[in-house]
């Protein structure tokens, strides 16, 4: 008996997973901080002992007051490979005790502790030679597109050809994460296809009105569970939870749908 | 190695004399929960207590049969934050212990969900512990403890099991389950006892 | 508070074992269902961090760092894992 033990790590006793980078702790400096949404805030850090990164992956921002009060939280990483530029998109929560500082008080030149790279479970890899390569069906809820944009451009920089899918739930245009970024990858070989369901406001002439991701719409615009995709699903805790029942009611398998939950309502 | 981050004075509330060392006054009732909320109908519900002596069993209505009292204390969670004269409706310790005896002076309180505390009997005892159904004027919150949580306010609010589901003394202070990862096994704010 | 998943442990899991355990295979003692530990259910709050078997919802970690920067790591519900640094 195991728990849903992703296909990928099947037979792990015999190929045992090898962390490829060290996490350890590093002192970034911001090189640039930029809105991206209206709560959102993209930041670019200099990582000059970063030992670069897999799509997915995250980090721990620990940040220390002047009486010693120390508080870390978790980001997952919007960059991937091996340059010491790691990039990160922080959406504010209104009752943050990091998030707020991080998206309103953080300047270019100001200096942060982190540690990672972290998590070497929710990630994708290029697949290898000898693999058979597996379309990859992501799902994003909000701010939880971040690893899964990571995974998009690291899937494009690697011009790996499995099909890869993103089916993105947000509130309002207004609310997209890299939405430059992902309107290039729509458009570049291999393709990335986009789906986006807009939850509180569509744009102009949008065909459908704005309501929230339901299994129907799931089941039309995702990889059928028969092409056996890998998915990743990221967003709050509850829209991943519900994504993910309805994922396994459409037949996908447990050990092919991995799960990163934010936390959150 | 860690430096103070440019900027970051972390979050502080407001402080106060009337509150124990190390804590701050808040008006709001965070939740802490170390698993899933469990949900138990008052229908199924019943509270044992088990002595080397034997055990007895009140039902929801029997229970509440004992009386209720209102009560108004002060919380102080070891998490820093307390609630000064928060309103309270439960049975007094007391009032369930008449029927029971017991050689033994610890308590291991026991839970729906399978929460541990431990607490010296005498911590409970002489109008210092109830099992609680109504907080702030309402019942319970499953998130809270609903439907009903043992109230033990004198010491840190982890002591106040939720989802109280009965008291099973012991010869020994033996460590509940935060007490056993690293939390103190008595618990007083005024002695800021709070880890080992 | 809702709960995360148990990826979201690999920073602690590096400070307490030096390593990213959240591929490694865990047994669980409540259970005896086995798997990487990053599918396991955590409840994180101030209080402490608490990772859950996803199949009978039996602790397995908890992590617990006090303001003055102790911290206590326990693993009682985990009979054995594999390691995979």
């Amino acid at each position: 008996m195991s728990f849903r033990t992703p296909a990928a790590l099947a037979g792990a006793s015999s190929q045992p997973t090898v962390a490829r980078r060290r996490a350890t702790w590093h002192v970034a400096t911001v090189a640039d901080s930029r809105p991206e949404t209206s709560t959102a805030r993209r930041i670019e850090l200099d990582v000059p002992t970063w030992p670069g990164n897999d799509a997915g992956s995250h980090l721990d921002v620990r940040l220390t007051a002047p009486d010693g009060y120390q508080a870390t939280r978790s980001y997952s990483i919007a960059s991937a490979g091996d340059g010491t530029r790691v990039v990160l998109a922080v959406d504010e929560l209104p009752d943050g005790e990091v998030s707020p500082f991080l998206v309103h008080d953080l300047r270019p030149g100001d200096q942060l502790e982190l540690h990672g790279p972290l998590g070497a479970f929710f990630v994708w890899t290029p697949p290898s030679a000898d693999e058979t390569p597996r379309p990859v069906q992501l799902i994003a809820g909000g701010s939880g597109v971040v690893p899964l944009y990571a995974m998009a451009a690291a899937h494009s920089a690697a011009a790996d050809a499995t099909q890869f899918r993103l089916l993105y739930s947000v509130r309002t245009p207004e609310d997209v994460f890299f939405r430059r970024e992902l309107a290039a990858l729509a458009s570049a070989e291999p393709a990335l296809q986009v789906d986006f369901v807009y939850t509180r406001r569509t744009p102009a002439d949008w065909p459908t009105a704005a309501g929230r991701l339901t299994r129907n719409v799931l089941d039309t615009a995702a990889v059928p569970a028969a092409s056996r995709p890998s998915v990743y699903v990221c967003g709050p805790t509850p829209f991943v939870e519900a994504v993910a029942g309805w994922l396994i009611d459409a037949g996908h398998r447990a050990g092919d749908v991995r799960t990163e939950r934010f936390g959150g309502s | 190695m860690s430096f103070i981050t440019r900027g970051f004075s972390g979050r502080r509330g407001e402080r106060d004399p009337r509150l124990p060392p190390g804590q701050t006054l808040v008006t709001d009732w965070p939740v802490l929960s170390a698993g899933p909320t469990p949900e138990v109908d008052t229908a199924d519900w019943e509270f044992v207590i088990r002595t080397e002596n034997g055990s007895h069993q009140w039902t929801w209505d029997e229970l509440r049969e004992l009386g209720l009292e209102d009560i108004a204390t002060d919380i102080h969670c070891v998490t820093h934050w307390t609630k000064l004269e928060m309103p309270w409706r439960g049975v007094s310790l007391d009032r369930i212990w008449e029927s029971v005896e017991t050689e033994h002076e610890f308590v291991m309180a026991h839970t729906y969900g399978g929460y541990t505390t431990n607490v010296p009997l005498e911590d409970l005892l002489d109008g210092k512990s109830w099992i609680a159904f109504e907080a702030d004027g309402e019942p319970l919150d499953p998130e809270h403890g609903g439907p009903a949580r043992l109230l033990v306010p004198h010491l840190y609010f982890w002591k106040s099991a939720k989802w109280i589901r009965g008291l099973v003394t012991m010869p020994t202070d033996d460590p509940g389950f935060w007490e056993q990862n690293g939390y103190h096994l008595h618990g007083d704010p005024w002695q800021e006892e709070r880890y080992w | 508070m809702s709960r995360l998943d148990g990826n979201m442990l690999a920073g602690r899991l590096v400070e307490v074992l030096g390593w990213d355990a959240t591929t490694a295979d865990a047994r669980c003692a409540q259970c005896g269902t086995h798997g990487p530990i990053a599918l396991a259910l955590v409840y994180a709050t101030s209080m402490g961090t608490v990772a859950r078997c996803p199949h009978c919802d039996g602790v397995l970690a908890i992590f617990v760092e006090a303001d003055d920067g102790r911290v206590w790591f326990g693993m009682p519900g985990i009979t054995a894992l594999e390691v995979t640094r």
